[in-house]
């Protein structure tokens, strides 16, 4: 009886990891009925209440207008935490061109797109790396930030 | 121990089952991101056209929505049970009082040599000679467009499985109010050349070739060592940048603006540039490329070796379900290696 109990238990345990794991997209999206600006604004501030620093924000459609190419608003805002980069830089260098993290914002008609890679997917880009731990925390904290800006 | 894992299981899988009744929840979670709110579509098509409504049958919307459109943004929703997707398409119905269509899953019988010529008279404009549809990702206003809606892929594997003859028949009959799609038997086709042009459109599925779209085999990052040392390899690189003809955005380490502006770690250098005209390209196949932006090249001195690493365009494009960004990251992988190449030589 213990044997069966183990069993089932232990299908019962795969089968509730799979199903979670299989919800992971590989890109994370939100789409929210704020402007552009607005939407800006959130998102540095969200991002640093998650504890992360904004390290740059690139503006994409400054340098499209300029080369004679029409655009909508469209930036990249690049973020991490000091700490963890320098942890990557001496455990995993071949992580760098991964980082900082960002996301890509972007106007669509007066609602606004902010789409970024789950860094979970970085998982399956490097298998043999052991930060399954790190990747989650960064999936989790990207996904918080991305309700708020939502959800303002 | 056993009874609470068992209660546990069950009150995870029956709050599952019990969010499968919010369609709307789930719609905004899962679809509005590219159709808009309302349906009203951006990234991805248009959902709530009227016309639209009344022709797709809850078939068709279940089928797109379990196979996608492979090859064509649309992604495949493999995480959602079946009762969420009929909670998602019972959303999408409430954009509409009419009810919506069956058809018969009965084969339209019709000429397809003769419906071939009717296509590529009457179709191909839009829908490509092959079927292949239009060109970019879905419909938006935010960036240039020639048309309010980029014709679908009509070769396409998921477009075909979902769309059974009848619903392909009656679309052109009626044809799509508010889109290039007109009603064929008002210009002039009799319903004998509609079924004809619906035969055709079947015979795809016997000349499609599914776009797999699998990169697994190539690596994450491409890394190649250099025989330079790092300031050496990095004026290498600015110079291979611009012989490229794209534009040095910027040089910078990697911790720049984490550390203390004059502490930065000088052995991480990243080499950002841009072409402006493969962006522009880029941006119409899929806005959401900025995830591949700047271009960027990245310089690190790692115990006594200088190595030269870039993210895999090829790896980063598997996210994107589109073949024609596919193509398109081929072409920036070489160019990314012919870049190297020559800083390196």
């Amino acid at each position: 009886m213990n044997s069966y109990r183990k069993i089932l238990i232990s299908f019962f345990i795969v089968t509730l990891t799979i199903s979670l794991s299989a919800i992971a997209d590989d890109l994370i999206m939100r789409r929210t009925k704020a402007s552009f600006p607005e939407a800006m604004n959130t998102l540095q501030t969200a991002i640093t209440e998650e504890g992360f620093k904004v390290t740059r924000v690139q503006r994409v459609d400054v340098g499209l207008a300029a080369s004679g190419y029409k655009t909508a608003e469209y930036r990249i805002v690049f973020f991490m935490k000091e700490k963890t980069v320098h942890d990557i830089v001496k455990r995993q260098p071949e992580l760098i061109p991964f980082l900082p993290l960002k996301i890509t914002i972007f106007a669509e008609g007066d609602e606004t797109i902010l789409v970024t890679l789950n860094p979970a997917k970085l998982n399956e880009f490097f298998p043999k790396i052991k930060m399954n731990k790190e990747f989650s925390e960064w999936e989790n904290a990207v996904n918080r930030i991305l309700d708020k800006v939502q959800s303002e | 121990m056993f009874r609470i894992i068992i209660s546990a299981f069950f009150i995870v899988f029956s709050s599952v089952s019990y969010a499968a009744a919010d369609g709307q929840r789930l719609y905004v979670q899962n679809c509005a991101a590219c159709h808009g709110y309302n349906g009203d579509g951006g990234v991805g098509v248009p959902l709530s056209l009227p016309d639209f409504l009344a022709t797709a049958s809850d078939d068709y919307f279940f089928k797109t929505i379990r196979k996608g459109r492979p090859g064509r943004v649309m992604p495949a929703f493999k995480n959602l049970s079946n009762n969420e997707v009929d909670s998602i398409i019972h959303f999408i119905r409430t954009w509409s009082d009419n009810a919506p269509p069956n058809y018969s899953t009965q084969p339209v019988r019709g000429n397809a040599i003769n419906g071939g010529k009717l296509f590529q008279a009457q179709c191909a404009s839009c829908h490509g000679k092959s079927g292949k549809g239009g060109e970019g990702t879905g419909v938006t206003l935010s960036r240039p467009r020639n048309q309010p809606i980029l014709a679908p892929a009509l070769n396409n594997t998921g477009f075909l499985t979902s769309a059974p003859d009848e619903m392909i028949k009656r679309t052109l009959i009626k044809g799509r109010k508010g889109t290039p799609m007109v009603s064929f038997l008002d210009e002039g086709l009799s319903e004998k050349d509609i079924d004809d042009i619906v035969a055709y459109v079947r015979s795809f599925e016997t000349q499609t070739t599914v776009s797999t779209n699998s990169k697994k085999g190539e690596p994450a990052v491409i890394i190649k060592e250099s025989p330079y040392s790092l300031d050496e390899t990095v004026d290498s690189l600015k110079n291979a940048v611009v012989s490229m003809n794209f534009r040095l955005i910027r040089v910078q380490n990697l911790d720049a603006g984490l550390t203390e502006k004059g502490k930065e770690d000088k052995k991480q250098v990243i080499i950002y540039s841009c072409n402006f005209n493969i962006l522009d390209r880029a941006l119409k196949i899929d806005p959401r490329v900025g995830l591949f932006l700047p271009c960027r090249v990245t310089v690190v001195q790692h115990d006594d070796k200088v190595l030269v690493m870039f993210a895999n365009p090829l790896r980063m494009s598997e996210l994107f379900n589109n073949s024609e960004l596919d193509n398109m990251c081929t072409e920036l992988k070489s160019v990314y290696e012919a870049m190297i190449d020559e800083a390196l030589l």
